[in-house]
């Protein structure tokens, strides 16, 4: 038997089908690759220019662009008032923050990006520098310059049971009072010394719980010197703020807060101990379960029956607080999530080296765990961001709230006014959510590359 | 060689290192923090409100309320008790709830198939409206269909009328509504029974295809029991039936049911919003079944539907499920937006107005919150026993 025909060499590929290739296929496969499809293309494309185009109209080519008050708008009922905008900006980005101590939100915007846009590119370098000065300097910082700071606290722990006024004196310096400062001293090292004898009992070392409790009132002084000092700066009450500084105030304030308690929650739910767990469990299920609106009438009407001298808790203060409690149990799950995502053989190891909890915690589990549900947390930021709208029910203006309130100007009262305010408004919160849901994609990408690459080496 | 002496020494470790000890003393101290955190709030709040003169308990819930409510299901005037203003608000919310939940999953369903499409048209356009619903406040869209679209609709006077004596302006949507004499209730139960019936007989049928693999054709029956049986009824027990048109009167309409704003625009702006989520839930889900399961389906000859019902939708279900419950949640949380426009839901009607105007916040906002945790969970259990029948059955 021989064979009649063997090929040597393959067959050059025939060219792409016609309805494939070319332009002509590019619409083809995208447009019009089925009588329905051609269907479904007109339909789409119709109501592409049923919206966009009076879109466009409006806010583009009809649009008024100068202008001192509502005259000019009247005239083109059919664009935007761009005036109105120019015109409420400082209301709608500050609220009615003082006029001559708008630096003061500025800089606070400005300390923030520079801190921030580092703190998102991954291949910057100093990363927990980085993380600790916007985690931590930042958040006090933005307090001192947005309220003024100068506190003056007037009682400690130890002032609460003896009145010191009368052996320090009323000595002050650059706003600090003798008698808290003495106060604080005396109280921290009474505190410390039976802290220490109980810890002593559970065989630490006196050193060590002395060092522990130093650090620990060291770092109290260094986050309450700076908001009791008096840097000569007016004090703004809240109830001043609004716009965009409060609506972003809310957010970062909430996701900085929610970090901590969602760490201890999680935690907490990932115990072995069973109370520990149920308490988890219960507070976290408990804020999850209800909507932001009866937490902001917690916040509003029952923090300050709880709380003595609750009354006089500035409003905006009482929501934060609020907020913090809402999302610490969102982030709660987040975090949970990436505990879960930490492979058993790292604890195990961990247990191994002969680290106790909080050191296997601390150092190994952690950090991996927060790596991985980074994208989780912008996520948690992003509704968080969109959330703090609410706050305008319980009367804290907000951008959108600042916005509402500005249709009402009779100045300004012109037939677009309305919409005029709500493309602004969509705009900004459009920009910003859009940024960060694109930010979280990246880094789910990012994440999703190296961990595919673990998880195949592991299979 | 000898064996190596083995030194048996007995550690003694302090029963303070025990680990049982240790965690009974931090769940000790826990308790006794949380039992210390409860006393001074319990302190602090009796101060309070005795300085404040509120009173307290749940006997406020018997007083006339005072105010009229915009939409009630249930009848409701200013002699009503809180009680049943508490009944009104809580109804209103489960209805908006409801009609959300089935509007968003249809739009969301429809939006996140269409984001796979082929068709390069339809699936950017579904996905513009994803990135746009997504990236915008829920309260900010509740109060552009509100105070945007809704109020900008004409006035009474010159109302978009559609066909059927169905008219929309800006007070909302007047509709015709359907008078029924003596015996509507015994011709509603006939229909009850015809559906339950219908439902015993698809089970029962479903039970025996997949026993025999025989099928049966039951729509004419279905048919039958849902439609003539009742009007049969109704024929029979001659019950009056008429309807009551809106008419428009002076500047507004008298007569018939009118579906006020506040209601459209948060029932728009829900199922909307949650839609753009759904979406991308039903997106995630459909790409989550391997390719290799619609192939091997058309080798075997399904065509494209009997592919799509019954080997990707049901595989696509599985992933499906889960998030799409805690979306529904959310939609449920949501809708107390509903206060910022006016929409007397719970939170409005009771957080708000008897809040308002008896002063007890506790008592007020505890129940408020306790019912939204009752309802998450209530849907969290049903959502669960559903998953579970649909989950995977591993064999």
């Amino acid at each position: 038997m021989s064979i009649a025909f063997v090929r040597r060499e393959t067959l050059p590929p025939l060219p792409a089908p016609a309805s494939q290739a070319g332009v002509y296929g590019f619409f083809h496969a995208r447009f019009f690759a089925s009588p329905r499809d051609i269907a479904m293309s007109v339909i789409g494309l119709a109501a592409l220019v049923l919206i966009a185009a009076p879109l466009l109209r409006f806010l583009v080519i009809d649009a008024v662009w100068t202008g001192a008050n509502r005259d000019a708008c009247v005239a083109v009922p059919t664009g935007a008032c761009w005036p109105f905008v120019v015109a409420k900006f400082n209301q709608f980005i500050y609220g009615f923050y003082p006029h001559d101590e708008l630096w003061r939100p500025n800089l606070v915007f400005l300390l923030g990006l520079l801190l921030l846009v580092p703190l998102l590119i991954p291949s910057m370098p100093w990363k927990r520098l980085n993380a600790a000065l916007f985690l931590g300097i930042y958040p006090v910082l933005g307090f001192v310059l947005l309220t003024g700071g100068n506190l003056d606290p007037q009682r400690f722990v130890l002032g609460r049971f003896v009145d010191l006024a009368p052996y320090t004196g009323d000595h002050r310096l650059f706003g600090f009072r003798a008698t808290f400062w003495a106060d604080y001293a005396i109280s921290a090292l009474l505190l410390t010394l039976p802290i220490a004898l109980i810890a002593r009992l559970f065989g630490t070392r006196f050193s060590t719980s002395f060092k522990a409790m130093a650090a620990f009132f060291i770092a109290l002084a260094i986050v309450i010197l700076p908001v009791d000092a008096d840097f000569g700066l007016r004090w703004v009450e809240t109830r001043e703020w609004g716009g965009l500084l409060v609506t972003l105030v809310v957010a970062v304030t909430g996701i900085v807060a929610a970090l901590p308690i969602g760490i201890a929650l999680a935690l907490g739910r990932r115990s072995e101990m069973r109370l520990v767990r149920w308490a988890s469990i219960a507070f976290i299920e408990f804020w999850r379960g209800v909507p932001l609106i009866t937490v902001l009438f917690f916040a509003t009407y029952m923090l300050p029956l709880f709380l003595p001298g609750g009354a006089s808790i500035e409003r905006l203060v009482r929501a934060l607080i609020g907020v913090a409690l809402f999302s610490g149990a969102y982030m709660a799950e987040v975090v949970r999530g990436g505990l879960q995502a930490v492979p058993k053989h790292q604890y195990e190891s961990a247990a191994a080296l002969g680290l106790g909890y909080w050191k296997t915690m601390g150092l190994i589990v952690l950090p991996q765990a927060l790596t991985k549900v980074i994208p989780g947390i912008v996520n948690n930021f992003i509704g968080l961001f969109k959330d703090t709208t609410l706050v305008q029910i319980v009367a804290i203006l907000d951008l959108l709230g600042q916005i509402r309130s500005a249709f009402s100007d009779p100045n300004w009262a012109s037939p677009t006014t309305l919409y005029t305010g709500f493309a602004f408004a969509g705009l900004i919160y459009f920009a910003f959510c859009f940024a960060m849901s694109r930010y979280s994609l990246f880094l789910e990408r990012r994440a999703g590359s190296s961990a595919l690459r673990v998880e195949g080496a592991m299979r | 060689m000898t064996d190596l002496p083995v030194r048996r020494e007995k550690t003694r470790v302090n029963w303070i290192f025990h680990p049982r000890v240790r965690s009974v003393f931090i769940q000790l101290l826990l308790v006794a923090l949380v039992l210390l955190v409860a006393w001074f709030i319990y302190r602090t709040t009796s101060r309070n409100i005795a300085a404040q003169r509120i009173p307290i308990g749940f006997d406020f819930f018997w007083i006339e309320s005072g105010f009229s409510i915009s939409q009630a299901l249930i009848p409701f005037s200013e002699s009503n008790t809180y009680a049943r203003a508490f009944l009104v608000g809580l109804l209103n919310t489960l209805f908006v709830s409801a009609l959300g939940v089935v509007f968003a999953t249809i739009i969301g369903f429809l939006v996140g198939i269409g984001r796979l499409s082929n068709n390069w048209m339809i699936s950017r356009l579904c996905g513009t409206y994803v990135e746009v619903i997504r990236n915008l406040p829920l309260l900010f869209q509740i109060l552009f269909w509100y105070l945007a679209v809704l109020a900008a609709l004409p006035v009474p006077r010159q109302s978009i009328s559609l066909a059927g004596d169905v008219f929309i302006n800006n007070r909302g949507i007047m509709m015709p509504k359907p008078l029924f004499g003596e015996g509507i209730g015994i011709v509603a139960l006939v229909l009850a029974a015809g559906l339950l019936l219908s439902l015993i007989v698809a089970v029962t049928s479903r039970r025996y295809r997949i026993r025999t693999g025989r099928r049966i054709t039951l729509w004419p029956v279905y048919l039958l029991l849902i439609v003539p049986v009742p009007l049969a009824a109704f024929a029979y027990l001659g019950v009056s039936f008429d309807i009551d048109r809106p008419v428009l009167k002076g500047f507004n309409f008298n007569g018939g049911v009118r579906v006020i704003p506040e209601f459209l625009a948060l029932l728009i702006a829900l199922s909307t919003y949650t839609a753009g989520f759904i979406a991308e839930i039903v997106r995630a889900g459909v790409l989550a079944v391997p390719k290799g399961q619609s192939e091997a389906a058309s080798a075997l000859g399904l065509r494209r539907s009997p592919l799509l019902r019954l080997v990707v939708v049901p595989q696509a279900l599985r992933v499906i499920i889960p998030p799409l419950t805690s979306q529904y949640l959310n939609l449920i949380k949501n809708s107390s937006l509903a206060v910022s426009i006016g929409y007397p839901d719970l939170v409005s009607v009771f957080a708000g107005t008897t809040l308002n105007n008896t002063g007890q916040a506790i008592e007020i906002l505890g129940i408020t919150m306790l019912v939204y945790l009752v309802i998450s969970l209530i849907v969290s259990f049903g959502m669960n026993l559903y998953n579970r029948r649909i989950a995977l059955k591993e064999r």
